[in-house]
């Protein structure tokens, strides 16, 4: 039971980080937000169109090409970022670049983990409402890239939660950031990484607190996301 | 429109992000140890202040350190397993290896003290009693400057622990603080270096129960990454940092730093 009084201290040290306004933590935040959200949109800017031509496209190997997408929603973090590491490593093939245990790197890497998360779960979106408009689309006769469009106007809301679910994915990682970024202090420590550092630190109450506050940031890109969606939909009845 | 303005953010974040990593700074792969007891968040204020260069710690076990360091990922190397540094400088990817500092490595377990090793001085009679009793042991099990000491000393005391692996020698594959935490969490005894454990905030019902043999001494090394194998590597600022840990005003701001009133490291860089 002793063990349980951490969650307790944890909401303690929580709402005092946050009373505080601590400089580290807020560093922490923004770079994660920045991390994570960056890649949520180039995730988003390369799988719902991979996504939407897989929904409209019939071509041969288009089963397999499903099974491949699905798949590799399950990407493990460490794999992906092990990957990223072997290549933006000084000896590896992109290491001129100098970019390991940057905030890039640590984009790099969230970007190929969750734009499969992005494609694969719009394709099935986009396929869904495809169904509905095809016959539609046929007597338009409009072309592949008109119905994309189309598809991903009319899609757009639902979409949005695809967007939510890879940033959700990216927010949460900490395999990934950890490799390709290094937990740098004040370069590339995000909060996962923090939680992971205190963690190993065994101050179980203060990783706990920064996990509190994760869930907090991510309730609030989420409930930002709901409410741009429901006034949009609410000016639409007007 | 809006994608234009997405597209060029996009862009613009990823190159800050490119543009951070330059300028005077350089990258220090190191072990855990000395990250996670705070000590360089003790010294790189007093260094960066003094020289301006700007110090980047990656915090791994010393076995992935080193490997990242032969990857050319770092620009100095500070562990603490003296046969694989030497070995690295020897393969030629160091320039030179330098005793920085030491401390010594302990034994914790729980107040129960099953396998009945509290007070002991002897490490090898410790952890023969361990492995007959059959009491639980989690290790390291990945590598680390840590891990290599305590195969050694298992290896010391005629026991061979991996054949009991999973039953009673649990081996986490995990850093050491995780590892403590594991520990910890299953009754279980651990080899941990004197500094992570006094840093170490979650003890629970846990002592150190084995201290003081001299075959637990535990040495810190430096080593700057060689410019003939990496040839991008910051190999003046590098310098300058293993220098100013090596001088008399480093070891004495490594001396300076106590966790809980305790010294963790002590200087011993050999004299000028």
């Amino acid at each position: 039971m002793k063990a349980l009084q951490n969650i307790g201290d944890a909401l303690g040290v929580a709402v005092a980080l946050v009373l505080s306004g601590d400089a580290d933590l807020l560093e922490i935040v923004l770079l994660s937000l920045r991390v994570s959200l960056t890649a949520t949109a180039i995730a988003c800017l390369i799988g719902l169109p991979v996504g939407a031509l897989v929904a409209i496209g019939r071509f041969r190997g288009r089963n397999a090409v499903l099974i491949v997408m699905n798949a590799l929603m399950g990407l493990p973090p460490v794999v992906v970022g092990l990957l990223v590491y072997l290549h933006l490593s000084r000896s590896g093939p992109l290491g001129f670049l100098g970019l390991l245990y940057t905030p890039t790197a640590m984009i790099i890497a969230q970007t190929i983990l969750i734009t499969p998360i992005v494609a694969a779960l719009s394709r099935q979106v986009l396929e869904d409402l495809h169904a509905e408009y095809a016959e539609q689309f046929r007597s338009l006769c409009l072309t592949r890239l008109q119905a994309v469009q189309a598809l991903l106007w009319d899609a757009r809301y639902s979409l949005l939660t695809v967007g939510l679910a890879g940033f959700g994915r990216a927010v949460a990682e900490v395999g990934a950031v950890i490799i390709v970024g290094g937990n740098i202090d004040h370069l590339t420590r995000v909060m996962t990484t923090a939680i992971a550092l205190e963690t190993s630190k065994g101050d179980l109450a203060l990783a706990l607190a920064l996990g509190i506050i994760l869930l907090v940031i991510a309730l609030g890109v989420n409930a930002a996301v709901q409410s741009v969606r429901m006034t949009a939909a609410r000016q639409a009845y007007v | 429109m809006l994608r234009t303005t997405i597209g060029a953010t996009t862009l613009a974040l990823i190159l800050t992000g490119a543009a951070w990593a330059q300028d005077q700074s350089i990258i220090v792969q190191s072990t855990t140890s000395t990250a996670n007891s705070g000590l360089y968040d003790y010294l790189l204020p007093i260094f960066q202040d003094k020289t301006g260069i700007q110090v980047n710690v990656v915090a791994v076990g010393t076995g992935q350190a080193i490997k990242n360091a032969e990857n050319c990922d770092g620009d100095v190397l500070l562990v603490h397993a003296k046969a694989s540094e030497e070995a690295f400088v020897e393969a030629g990817f160091g320039t030179e290896r330098t005793d920085l500092m030491f401390n010594d490595f302990v034994i914790v377990g729980p107040d129960a003290d099953p396998a009945g090793v509290g007070g002991m001085d002897d490490v090898q009679g410790a952890l023969t009693q361990i492995a007959e009793k059959g009491a639980l042991f989690a290790s390291r099990g990945d590598d680390s400057g840590t891990h290599k000491k305590e195969v050694s000393l298992w290896s010391d005391s005629g026991v061979d622990p991996t054949a009991a692996s999973g039953d009673w020698y649990r081996e986490t594959g995990s850093g050491m603080g995780a590892t403590l935490n594991a520990g910890i969490g299953m009754g279980a005894y651990v080899m941990t270096d004197r500094a992570t454990w006094i840093s170490f905030e979650n003890k629970q019902d846990y002592a150190i129960q084995v201290q003081g043999d001299e075959d637990m001494f535990n040495q810190y090394g430096v080593i700057p990454v060689s410019p003939e194998k990496c040839p991008e590597v910051n190999v003046d600022d590098a310098q300058t940092f293993a220098d100013w840990l090596l001088s008399g005003e480093g070891q004495d701001a490594i001396a300076a730093f106590k966790v809980a009133d305790q010294q963790l490291f002590f200087p011993n860089a050999p004299e000028n």
